[in-house]
């Protein structure tokens, strides 16, 4: 009898390991804006997850992955912690992912510091933020790899005198910093530095300041959308680009919003970690899954950023399951190929190590839309603004 | 000197932006007396419209900016008519949470139908065109904006005072019972004055969108600033709107030029002060 008890045992228990090894489910709880004005941030994020899946399967490794999308609204601390929150303990999360905005990703560095969660950000690019907690890992970029080598390469262009418009809340002012600190040191001159108010539209005042201290190239940050789109128009008709006062900007000429922009982004130089004009085979095979998957679909930073973010997960869970300090530790360091190119997992910053490419925009002549055509790339860069 | 000149310019171009988007809502608010927080909203369908005939349907521009406010105008009148009627003779708080409500499902209709992304309507060669002032240059629909904007108070200046519509307007919004006792139609002079103040709306949204483009929040994004035109320049008055809007406009574009840091705030503090000295606005009168 008691050797019948012990069989039964022995199998019941060799049934619940095995199953353990081969059917548990890795949950990922994806927090992003799903509503509201930036609700396309959230769509992208899952288009590209989505993608990832559908080119890779669910599994990695021997477990399962399941990922759970949780509405944040917009710019809102309170309810990215109280979903965090949510996700852990309800839904028992083993990772965590997404955050469009920098206030809701620094929410958050309690909690997974806590529950040792790594968690993976598809945007919010603040340097600051991944010092607040070792379980943060980032597929974005910061505002000090892009500007600070879209500085050096102006200064190597010959270009001397620079004025600097950024919009008047936290990128911008690290833009600013960025840029005006790598330019100065090679040796270049800011003649005017100029926040602007977040909420303005009208820019004709501060161009005109512009055009009237005629420097040899206006470097700008913006939120996207409207704000980008009244710039760029008011930076033509006000005759800059005639002046040979050169627009150089990061995020400017974004994929989504780059056909609005219309004729007048053409020529608009920018320095960035991702076109969706990208010329690799990785990058067409996204774009083409991405599109046969969701048609009106665009390849942007928000897209790629969230398709690494997806990758680096399935990375971590093939190595290390729900042990969330060991998925970390195998994250460091770990290279692959992305739609922008190599990406490195930096081991200090936890942020990826990437080129940033010089680009322009261009009206292709196949099919007839607007691109970021790359025309250089500047450097592979980590993040500058870690150390400052 | 050119400083000087350079705001002069670019205050009176703004400060007629800023007029063509509130004229629509000084007629809702101001004359009718209902809080259309939905105003916005009628700005936003005629950019929309306006954006899908040129970019969609690929019409020229000025017959789409016609068709455009036609449409909205069409929105506008059976909303009047099933919604805003029984609005009218509600509260002011709950003709804001009506309003608003109004609002919110314009911006998913127009979000589930264009998509959250800029909704650009491409202006026709000789708009984008630059005059050159002899100090600077100012693109030309900036031009086009201010003479739209002056034969638009024209135009309502001789509409309300000079027709018989006009006249009866006033009446109606006055005293309705009498009004419709002596033989007015009241029903139709609201419906007509709301299409009128929806058809204004579009032609703003549209004119503006240089400065202000369109994308589906622009109602909630804009708002402040269509209410602070109307409340500086006092309600239900065409001239109050329009001396609001010029000289907030030309303080706004001083504040950019001078001290852009700070240009909100000093914006923001002349507008508290004004309206704690003049609580019913530049040219409103107390309500009766």
């Amino acid at each position: 009898m008691n050797r019948i008890i012990t069989a039964a045992l022995v199998a019941a228990i060799s049934v619940a390991a095995s199953s353990a090894v081969f059917a548990d489910t890795i949950k990922v709880g994806v927090i992003a804006p799903f509503s509201g004005p930036f609700a396309i941030y959230g769509k992208q994020y899952r288009e590209a997850i989505e993608t990832y899946v559908a080119q890779n399967g669910t599994a990695a490794g021997e477990h399962e992955i399941e990922f759970i999308y949780k509405d944040v609204g917009g710019p809102n601390p309170d309810n990215s912690r109280a979903l965090a929150q949510e996700l852990l303990i309800r839904e028992q999360v083993d990772y965590l992912a997404g955050f469009t905005f920098t206030p809701n990703a620094l929410a958050v560095a309690p909690l997974i510091e806590q529950s040792q969660t790594p968690t993976v950000i598809f945007n919010a690019a603040t340097s600051s933020i991944n010092k607040e907690s070792g379980y943060f890992l980032r597929t974005s970029y910061t505002l000090w790899q892009v500007s600070a080598p879209l500085a050096e390469w102006a200064y190597d262009q010959g270009m001397r005198t620079v004025a600097i418009t950024v919009s008047d809340y936290g990128p911008g002012i690290d833009a600013e910093n960025a840029f005006k600190a790598a330019f100065e040191a090679k040796g270049g001159e800011v003649v005017d530095a100029i926040r602007m108010p977040l909420s303005t539209t009208d820019f004709t005042p501060f161009i005109q300041r512009v055009r009237d201290a005629d420097p040899d190239a206006v470097f700008t940050f913006l939120p996207g959308g409207p704000p980008t789109f009244t710039y760029t128009k008011t930076y033509n008709e006000n005759g800059l680009a005639q002046a040979g006062i050169k627009f150089l900007g990061t995020a400017e000429t974004e994929e989504v919003n780059l056909q609005g922009l219309g004729d007048d982004a053409i020529g608009l130089t920018t320095a960035y970690h991702y076109s969706g004009a990208h010329d690799s085979d990785m990058n067409r095979d996204f774009k083409a899954k991405l599109t046969e998957l969701f048609p009106d679909a665009v390849a942007n930073w928000a897209s790629v950023g969230a398709y690494d973010g997806t990758h680096l997960i399935y990375q971590m869970v093939a190595a290390a399951g729900s042990d969330g300090p060991a998925a970390v530790e195998s994250a460091l360091g770990l290279e692959w190929e992305s739609p922008r190119g190599t990406v490195k997992m930096d081991s200090d910053t936890r942020t990826v190590i990437q080129n940033v490419y010089i680009r322009e925009v261009e009206r292709d002549s196949t099919t007839g839309e607007l691109v970021n055509r790359e025309k250089g790339v500047i450097a592979t860069v980590g993040d500058l603004g870690w150390t400052q | 000197m050119t400083l000087f000149m350079n705001i002069a310019v670019d205050g009176i171009a703004y400060g007629m932006i800023l007029f063509m988007i509130s004229v629509g809502l000084s007629v809702t608010m101001g004359l009718m007396r209902v809080v259309n927080l939905a105003h916005g909203g009628f700005a936003l369908l005629g950019g929309t419209f306006a954006h899908w005939f040129t970019q969609e349907l690929g019409l020229p521009f000025w017959p789409a900016v016609l068709l455009a406010i036609m449409a909205t105008i069409a929105i506008a009148l059976p909303l009047e008519r099933v919604i805003y009627r029984r609005i009218y003779g509600f509260g002011d708080l709950q003709q804001v949470l009506a309003t608003i409500g109004l609002t919110f499902l314009m911006i998913a209709s127009v979000n589930y139908w264009q998509g959250s992304s800029l909704l650009s309507i491409p202006l026709p060669e000789n708009l984008k065109q630059s005059v050159d002032l002899g100090f600077r240059t100012l693109p030309v629909h900036r031009l086009v904006v201010i003479t739209v904007g002056l034969a638009a108070i024209l135009g309502l200046w001789l509409l309300l005072e000079r027709t018989l519509f006009g006249i009866r307007l006033r009446a109606a919004v006055d005293n309705r019972g009498t009004a419709s006792a002596l033989g007015i139609d009241t029903d139709w002079i609201f419906m007509a004055a709301f299409g009128l103040g929806a058809g204004l709306a579009a032609l703003g949204g549209i004119l503006g969108a240089e400065i202000l483009p369109i994308d589906a929040y622009y109602p909630v994004r804009y708002m402040v600033l269509f209410l602070i035109v109307v409340a500086v320049g006092g309600m239900g008055s065409i001239a109050g709107s329009f001396i609001a809007a010029l000289g907030l406009g030309t303080l706004e574009t001083a504040t950019r030029y001078l001290v852009p840091d700070y240009a909100t705030i000093v914006f923001f503090t002349f507008v508290i002060v004004l309206l704690a000295v003049r609580p019913q606005g530049l040219l409103g009168k107390a309500h009766t």
